[in-house]
């Protein structure tokens, strides 16, 4: 066991974890965040995308004692005071999900991508979020969530 | 899915990484661990323990060497070479094509270092190491060597490196004067390369002065297509198809579910075909 601290959401975390801990099983089992989902378990979907040090990677390939001292942004902590993040509600206004299983990953990879590209074309916006597979939505509506949050 | 149990050390400096890899042959490197950590969870690769060297930044970044060399650290992310104005003026092949590595999240992980060092043959640096003739530096217990890449990859999944070394850098001519292309054939989005063609081609008087051709995923290793590059030796450039067709002479293609070997022989064929074209209209 090895002792972390993480700084998740703003707020600095202890805890103890094996070195095969997997950050996503970290911040699920260890701390409770389940806005983070499993998709794949294979660095593929992106169903576990998470920002470390404010940029997006899949949590489910990356060490929690990796983490150690960085600083994690997980879906819950987008919104603030009780408001959604505008992301979310582009989402939410775009009908850019339907059961909702890829959409923390998409959001997190979106707002990372906006964040390093501002300005993306549609078809940036598509290849910006080629990590993150959505089974449902087409992705039409993913990208006009998007653009619609990059336009305002 | 979990790794197997592994001790786990982060390293210091580059001095404590190789000493905390010489005398144990079941450590290994972490860098950006996206080729070792999937590895790890589908329990292919079970390393005793893993020696953590991501937080030596000393070995991130990129810096313009004296002379015709551009030095990048070992741990300088993809993300970070897709976007560094001195590789995409001096390098633009290898800042366009780390770009094509993965997806966003992998590039925001995975480093130069553990790529070259991962020696997959279908990973996409290499290829541009070993067609920029690049020279890897590694570091061990004796002290340093400089390797060229023509020199490094060994085999599938194998390297000129020692257990006990590390890349601390990778230095790589640059290239600015040269037309260059890196063609990626992939079926889905963040695919691997079901065949890669890098074409870096030095023109003068309308004709074709040099050329060099890198193929991804066309045998154990990355591999230069020698033939093409010397039918395309003063050449004009009216003969790059024929020359093209050279592509796959002393290549030893796999086949898998993504293609057989007959047909990345085609793909390698067309591609450096159309590499070589679009270089030249750069
Ligand atoms: C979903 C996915 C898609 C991908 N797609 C592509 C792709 O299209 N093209 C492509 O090229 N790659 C692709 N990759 C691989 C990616 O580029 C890896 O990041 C890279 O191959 C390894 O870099 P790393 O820093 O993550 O190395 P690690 O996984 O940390 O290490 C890999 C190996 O290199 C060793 N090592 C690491 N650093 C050093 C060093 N400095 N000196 C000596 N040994 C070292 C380690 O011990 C280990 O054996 C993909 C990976 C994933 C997960
Ligand atoms: S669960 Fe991590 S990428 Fe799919
Ligand atoms: S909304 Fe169902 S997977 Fe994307």
């Amino acid at each position: 066991m090895r002792s972390i601290a993480i700084t998740v959401n703003g707020v600095r975390r202890e805890l103890d974890v094996e070195p095969r801990q997997l950050l996503v099983y970290a911040l699920r089992e260890q701390l409770g965040l389940t806005g983070t989902n499993v998709g794949c378990d294979t660095t593929t979907c992106g169903a576990c995308t998470v920002h470390l040090d404010g940029e997006s990677v899949k949590s489910c390939t990356v060490l929690a004692v990796q983490a150690d001292g960085r600083e994690v942004t997980t879906i819950e902590g987008l919104q603030s005071n009780g408001d959604l993040h505008e992301m979310q509600r582009a989402f939410h206004e775009n009908h850019a999900l339907q059961c909702g299983y890829c959409t923390p990953g998409m959001i997190m990879a979106a707002t990372s991508l906006l964040k390093e590209h501002p300005d993306p074309s549609d078809e940036e916006i598509r290849y910006g979020l080629e990590g993150n597979l959505c089974r449902c939505t087409g992705y039409h509506n993913i990208v006009k969530a998007v653009q619609a949050v990059a336009g305002a | 899915m979990i790794p197997a149990r592994f001790d786990y050390e982060v390293a210091e400096s580059v001095e404590h990484a190789i000493e905390l890899l010489d005398g144990n042959d079941d450590a290994k490197l972490l860098a950006g661990g996206h080729s070792l950590l999937p590895l790890m969870k589908l329990r292919l690769a079970r390393p005793a323990a893993l020696v953590d060297i991501g937080r030596l930044s000393a070995l991130a970044g990129v810096s313009n060497g004296s002379g015709p060399l551009l030095r990048i650290g070992a741990l300088t992310r993809h993300h970070e070479l897709a976007n560094d104005p001195l590789v995409q003026e001096h390098c633009p092949i290898l800042a366009y094509t780390a770009g094509l590595v993965g997806d966003r999240q992998v590039r925001h992980r995975g480093t130069i270092g553990g790529s070259l060092a991962h020696g997959d043959p279908a990973g996409d640096l290499a290829t541009i190491a070993l067609t920029l003739d690049a020279q890897i530096v590694a570091r061990g217990p004796n002290g340093e060597r400089t390797i060229d890449a023509a020199e490094f990859f060994k085999g599938f999944y194998e390297t000129a490196l020692a257990p006990n070394e590390l890349i601390t850098e990778v230095r790589i001519p640059k290239t600015e004067a040269a037309h260059w292309s890196y063609i990626k054939f992939r079926r889905r989005a963040l695919d691997w390369a079901t065949v890669g063609v890098a074409a870096v081609v030095e023109s003068a008087n309308g004709g074709i002065e040099a050329a060099r051709i890198g193929l991804t995923n066309m045998g154990p290793t990355p591999l230069r297509a020698t033939a093409v590059e010397q039918a395309l030796a003063g050449a004009s450039t009216d003969s790059v198809e024929a020359a093209a067709a050279k592509a796959d002479e002393g290549t030893s293609p796999p086949a898998d579910s993504f293609a057989s070997a007959d047909f990345r022989r085609h793909l390698s064929r067309v591609l450096t075909a159309r590499a070589v074209e679009e270089a030249l209209s750069r």
